[in-house]
């Protein structure tokens, strides 16, 4: 007899693991609006069967838990219960010997405290509080609630124009979402129950680069009714193109030479070309929108003339402020910030950094933005310097995965302290003082904290900071509020007490995405369109291919770098788009969601905004 | 065109087909439950699936579109296997009690249930025997199982199948959505809309399209029956029926005879057998109806003014309860331009406790005036406060032709039996004008009838000459203009009150203007409508039931103008005076109180 032997996994454990696969998948991509009551229920079961059944709490209290739930679900449920259950959660956080009893008994407690309405709702009226969506998950998730089962049908027929005019019923810029979105609309991907989630991202970006030129619907009947709109960024221009087809007539004011916004003047071209923003910018001005470029309100004109010259004035001026570090050496020459390095890389009018030593200080997608074009650039050497993990980074994976490659340094967990300046007042090093990662916050995000370790002195030429934007609201101080820095409006996008005046975008939210920005535009023209009193509907009926039986388990179609070393030497496009192969593929994995399950009930002419 | 195999047989049918349409092409029956023909695809019941070559699981045909070449089969043994698990899952929450049930006969559910072998009927003792199935038999209790008895639909969710019919009826023939999906998971349902609690809440105005586009007996109207057997059994209590234009097109449904094959006399003979005094006809109100309407969209053409959004209404019908109910409660704007005239089942009532029972010696609060309608709103129109004799309501009860079918089955009374029994005097004459109010156009169209003889001082060459052509595209209704001696009348006409709203809609964006338009909420009108038969069939029976009325106004009667019908003329004589005096405004017209 052996002493010991060499253990294979057993065909049991594969099992195992398959089924915690799928459970996983199921899991992450949970439709939110199901019942939080059912949810729990099936949770804590689900967490018994890990139970060893050795203590108290976990073995009986999980299975009295869980019959008191389906008490509750079968409308038999008392307050009493409620409370009894919150004390046997704590109960059992409290007293459960290992972390599978008190984290169940952990997940129990914010359930109770998250869900308490819903509780309580099926213990008072006995009935739930959430609605079944019958849109598909992408579609419920997408901030502008495109029809993405129906772009994709129309991509996989061959239809690119179709897919496009889709898109744009409810986004007006197919183009740039092709490129940068941050598609939310993938986190809930039904396809992730089955394999991975369609890359819908991907296959926008191929129909917008491969469908033929075509012209936006005719407007309606002109109205007679003049919209200011301040801020030619994606939610000005979102909300311009459709108050345009509405029969309105509009005006943009911007403050720059070009439309776009942050998405021409704060992302860099190897990330979305300037000619690919043309496109949609140019399709939205076929329209007959008027625009006033170089001319910023407050200062080339008044507010008030903006505001008596129209019927109806939207702001969408965005979050072009930088914030600072707020520390020593913060004036010296070679500080700049990511806004005014991004801005002059956007106008053909770039930093030499020829030979530079190039620090950047932050962590989102914007510090990345910086990263990456500093490279390109010509800068000897580039480090990103963030205060927390990389896995605590709020840009993308990708984007800091492709810095990397790009030869990029990322340093992570050092906290700016100060800078250091020579004589002649030129940046001399960033001095930083390392942390560790600590304890995890309420917002599940671990904090840092200084390290017992002593300071350390990083020399360069130049520090870029990208810890964030502010919004320039000193020209409509008088007209609007703010708070927190952003302008306070309506969730319809009015301004309280000021009819006719409307906000949205970064302006409003504060630095976020392209297709937030977007779906704020939509709601604004919507609301703007109800204010002047009308009801124009701007869909554009497309006929939607009849749902497809979806392919088998296929692996996700990626899109292809351009050599990294290549890449970096230029600012032409970092990645490659599909092939009509792949994107004929990637459109055939999709589940028709709009077709099959719930989203039966729902048909398209019913969703028109 | 696209080609494909079903069961081996070459299948060619347009493009966009689903399989199931293929398979009626091809002559292969496939098996339905939640589906219904341009109203309903959500494939929710999963008994109509089949196998498709090349796909690992099997499809809807129902909702699955055909491609070329597509190789279908659809009675495999594993096709066969997942339907009858389906229907075994169905009736595992279904409360089978086939002999108590009112769909018992015209219910999809018990057809297949018949079919797929899982209940048996025992002729003997008329009893439905279930097969023993392999789930344990779960059904809702304690108050979710209970529905208002006051309501006029009423709902046993253990009947209920989760099909969505009544959501997509409600939604889509009403555009109201009273009905929807609610909670999730294993305790979802169907309920009233965003827990709203009760139909009324959620804007119902008890049209019944829900209980007629149910294929099981889990929606139904309030039975009334024993009101009506409760009179008959007192002596002292006079029983007077009125019986509306559509009721008669399909009465023997289920009774065994053939849609539109037994005539009013017959219904009038099997009612007298039941116990009933008087037999009369709603067609002779209609025609009263039409002597007050038409005289006073006369009147409203000389006055009309542009309301404080400049819009010029025209004037709307009000004879459908259930649009009147939905002009109440949602259309604020629309309510003043209602008819004031009262529907013709209430001006019978108020005629019939008033002028009929002095002609006839019967003390007003002696009388029992129900009507058998076509309708389930009539049963919430009998209850409002309209009493030509104080403290007396005009009608007591309202039954929907079901219930009539339900009564003489229950009583016995073989249709095809009993003899024709002529309709009592006076209140039974009628023209065919009266008649076909009971199908959309009608109202207007005798309207115009008599309307022209009014301004004209003579009859139109020819009754039908008033042709209403389709609106246009996105225009779900039918419209006209003619010409009343110098005077230009532009009506239009429209059935279901979703298109009702694309009609007003239309009218409020100043894009359509119009003198006079028929509303009824019931698609097709009140042949359609939702107290009528259901043959289980699964196809809307309104268009083909009005054709029925049609055919009667052409055949059956020489009277085809209302102002003829010689009993209103007496009325008029030694009663009202003349249409809108001050009497008739009294007992005939209505302000539309909220």
């Amino acid at each position: 007899m052996s002493r010991l032997t060499i253990e294979t996994r057993t065909v049991d454990a594969a099992g195992h693991e398959r089924l915690s696969a799928l459970a996983g998948a199921r899991l992450a991509a949970l439709p939110p609006e199901q019942c939080p009551v059912d949810l729990t229920v099936s949770l804590t079961r689900l967490y018994l069967s890990e139970s060893c059944g050795k203590c108290t709490p976990c073995r009986v209290g999980l299975a009295a838990c869980a019959n008191v739930m389906d008490r509750i679900l079968a409308g038999e449920g008392t307050q009493a219960d409620v409370e009894n259950l919150r004390a046997t959660a704590r109960m059992i956080y409290d007293s459960a010997d290992c972390a599978i009893g008190f984290e169940a008994g952990r997940t129990l407690v914010a359930a109770l405290d998250s869900f308490a309405e819903d509780f309580a709702s099926h213990v008072e009226n006995d009935c739930c509080t959430r609605t079944v969506s019958a849109l598909a998950p992408c579609r419920e998730t997408c901030p502008a609630h495109i029809n993405i089962p129906g772009y994709l049908a129309c991509v996989r027929a061959g239809r690119n124009v179709d897919a496009l005019r889709v898109i744009r019923n409810d986004n007006p810029l197919p183009t740039v979402c092709g490129y940068v979105c941050e598609h939310p609309c993938e986190v809930n991907c039904r396809r992730a129950l089955v394999d991975d989630a369609v890359n819908i991202c991907g296959v926008k970006r191929y129909a917008a680069d491969n469908a033929e030129p075509y012209d936006p619907p005719a407007c309606a009947p002109a109205t007679g009714k003049r919209v200011g709109i301040v801020g030619g960024g994606p939610a000005g221009l979102t909300a311009a193109y459709y108050l345009a087809l509405m029969g309105h007539s509009v005006t943009v004011y911007d403050q720059r030479e070009k439309l776009g916004g942050m998405v021409r003047y704060g992302i860099p071209d190897y990330r979305l070309p300037q000619e690919r923003l043309d496109a949609d910018v140019n399709f939205i001005l076929k329209t007959g929108v008027d625009v006033k470029t170089n001319c910023a309100v407050g200062t080339d004109v008044p507010f008030a003339e903006v505001s008596k010259a129209h019927d109806a004035v939207y702001l969408s001026i965005g979050a072009h402020l930088d914030k600072k570090l707020k520390c020593e050496g913060e004036d010296a020459e070679g500080v700049m910030s990511a806004v005014a390095f991004l801005r002059a890389a956007g106008e053909g009018k770039p930093v030499d950094l020829a030979g530079k030593r190039v620090c950047v200080v932050g962590g989102g997608n914007v510090a990345m933005d910086c990263t990456r074009t500093a490279r390109r650039l010509g800068a000897q050497s580039v480090e990103c310097v963030y205060r927390r993990r990389i896995a605590d980074m709020t840009a993308l994976p990708e984007e800091i995965e492709e810095a990397l490659a790009e030869g990029c340094q990322i340093t992570q967990l050092e906290a700016p302290v100060r800078i250091e300046v020579d004589e002649a007042g030129r940046v001399a090093a960033l001095v930083t003082q390392p942390q560790v990662i600590g304890e995890i916050g309420r917002g599940g995000r671990p904090s840092p904290r200084a390290a017992a370790s002593p300071e350390r002195r990083i020399a360069c030429d130049v520090v870029i900071v990208a810890i964030g934007q502010a919004i320039d609201t000193a020209a409509f101080s008088g007209a609007v509020e703010t708070e927190w820095g952003c302008i306070v409006a309506n969730e319809d996008g009015s301004i309280a007490e000021t009819p006719g005046l409307f906000a949205g975008g970064d302006a409003v939210s504060g630095p976020s995405t392209v297709i937030k920005a977007i779906a704020a535009g939509k709601v604004a023209a919507a609301n703007i369109d109800a204010a002047l009193g009308f009801s124009h509907d701007v869909h554009d009926a497309v006929d939607i291919p009849p749902a497809h039986a979806a392919a088998g388990p296929c692996g996700r179609v990626e899109l292809k770098n351009v050599n990294y070393a290549q890449a970096a030497q230029t600012f032409d496009i970092a990645k490659l788009g599909m092939s009509a192969e792949e994107a004929f593929q990637e459109t055939s994995r999709c589940l028709r969601c709009d077709h099959h399950g719930f989203g039966a009930t729902c048909k398209e002419e019913e969703l028109v905004w | 065109m696209v080609e494909l195999t079903i069961d081996g047989a070459r299948v060619e049918v347009e493009g966009g087909a689903t399989i199931l349409d293929a398979c009626r092409a091809a002559g292969v029956e496939i098996p339905t439950l939640c589906f219904f023909e341009g109203l309903n695809d959500i494939g929710a019941c999963r008994v109509c699936v089949v196998e498709v070559e090349g796909k690992n699981r099997l499809a809807a045909a129902c909702n699955t579109a055909v491609w070329p070449d597509m190789v279908v089969h659809t009675d495999t043994e594993r096709v066969r296997a997942a339907r009858k698990s389906a229907l075994e899952l169905i009736l595992s929450q279904h409360d089978l009690n086939c002999s108590y049930c009112t769909r018992d006969g015209s219910c999809r559910l018990q057809k297949l249930f018949v079919e797929y072998g899982l209940i048996e009927r025992d002729e003997t003792f008329d009893m439905v025997i279930e097969a023993p199935i392999p789930y344990e038999k779960r059904l809702i209790k304690g108050k979710r199982a209970q529905w208002k008895a006051q309501s006029p639909i009423q709902r046993k969710t253990n009947l209920c199948i989760k099909c969505g019919r009544c959501v997509a009826a409600c939604k889509r023939l009403e555009g109201i959505g009273v009905w929807d999906f609610v909670g999730s998971g294993a305790v979802s349902n169907v309920g009233v809309r965003d827990n709203l609690g009760y139909m009324k809440a959620a804007g119902c105005v008890a049209c019944g399209q829900c209980v007629t586009h149910c294929p099981t007996g889990a929606l139904s109207e309030r039975d009334d029956i024993q009101l009506l057997l409760d009179a008959i059994a007192d002596p002292s209590v006079t029983t007077v029926v009125q019986v509306a234009p559509a009721t008669r097109t399909s009465w023997g449904v289920g009774l065994g005879a053939e849609d539109g094959s037994l005539s009013i006399e017959r219904m009038a003979g099997a009612l007298k057998k039941l116990g009933v005094d008087y037999v009369f006809d709603t067609s002779f109100a209609a025609d009263l109806t039409i002597m007050e309407e038409a005289t006073e969209l006369l009147h409203v053409l000389g006055e009309r003014k542009p309301d404080e959004n400049g819009i010029l209404w025209p004037m709307f019908t009000s004879c459908c309860p259930a649009w009147v109910s939905h002009a109440k409660f949602a259309q604020p704007d629309v309510l003043s331009h209602l008819s004031t005239a009262k529907s013709p089942m209430m001006m019978f009532g108020a005629v019939a406790k008033t002028w009929f029972a002095q002609r006839n010696n019967i003390e007003p609060s002696r009388m029992f005036s129900v009507a058998l309608m076509p309708c389930t709103a009539k049963k919430t129109e009998v209850k409002l406060p309209m009493e030509a004799n104080e403290g007396i309501p005009d009608m007591d009860a309202s039954f929907t032709t079901r219930e009539l079918q339900r009564m003489l089955r229950d009583a016995g009374i073989d249709v095809n039996a009993v003899e024709d029994a002529p309709l009592d005097n006076p209140l039974g004459d009628y023209t065919g004008a009266g008649v076909i109010f009971g199908t959309t156009g009608g109202v207007m169209e005798a309207a115009l009838r008599s309307g022209y003889y009014f301004v004209t001082g003579e009859k139109p060459a020819d009754p039908e000459a008033f042709v209403f052509t389709e609106a246009g595209e996105g225009r779900p209704w039918k419209e006209a203009s003619f010409d009343l001696a110098g005077t230009v009348v532009r009506c239009a006409v429209t059935s279901g009150l979703a298109n009702a709203q694309k009609l007003l809609d239309a009218i409020r964006a100043g894009e359509v203007a119009y003198e006079f338009v028929e509303v009824m909420a019931c698609p097709s009108g009140c042949a359609g409508g939702g107290g009528q038969p259901i043959d289980g069939t699964d196809r809307e029976l309104g268009l083909a039931r009005g054709g029925t009325l049609r055919g009667i106004d052409r055949t059956v009667t020489p009277l085809r103008y209302s102002h003829e019908n010689p009993t209103i003329k007496v009325l008029y004589d030694e009663f009202l005076g003349e249409p809108c005096s001050e009497k008739a405004h009294h007992l005939l017209h209505t302000e539309h109180m909220l």
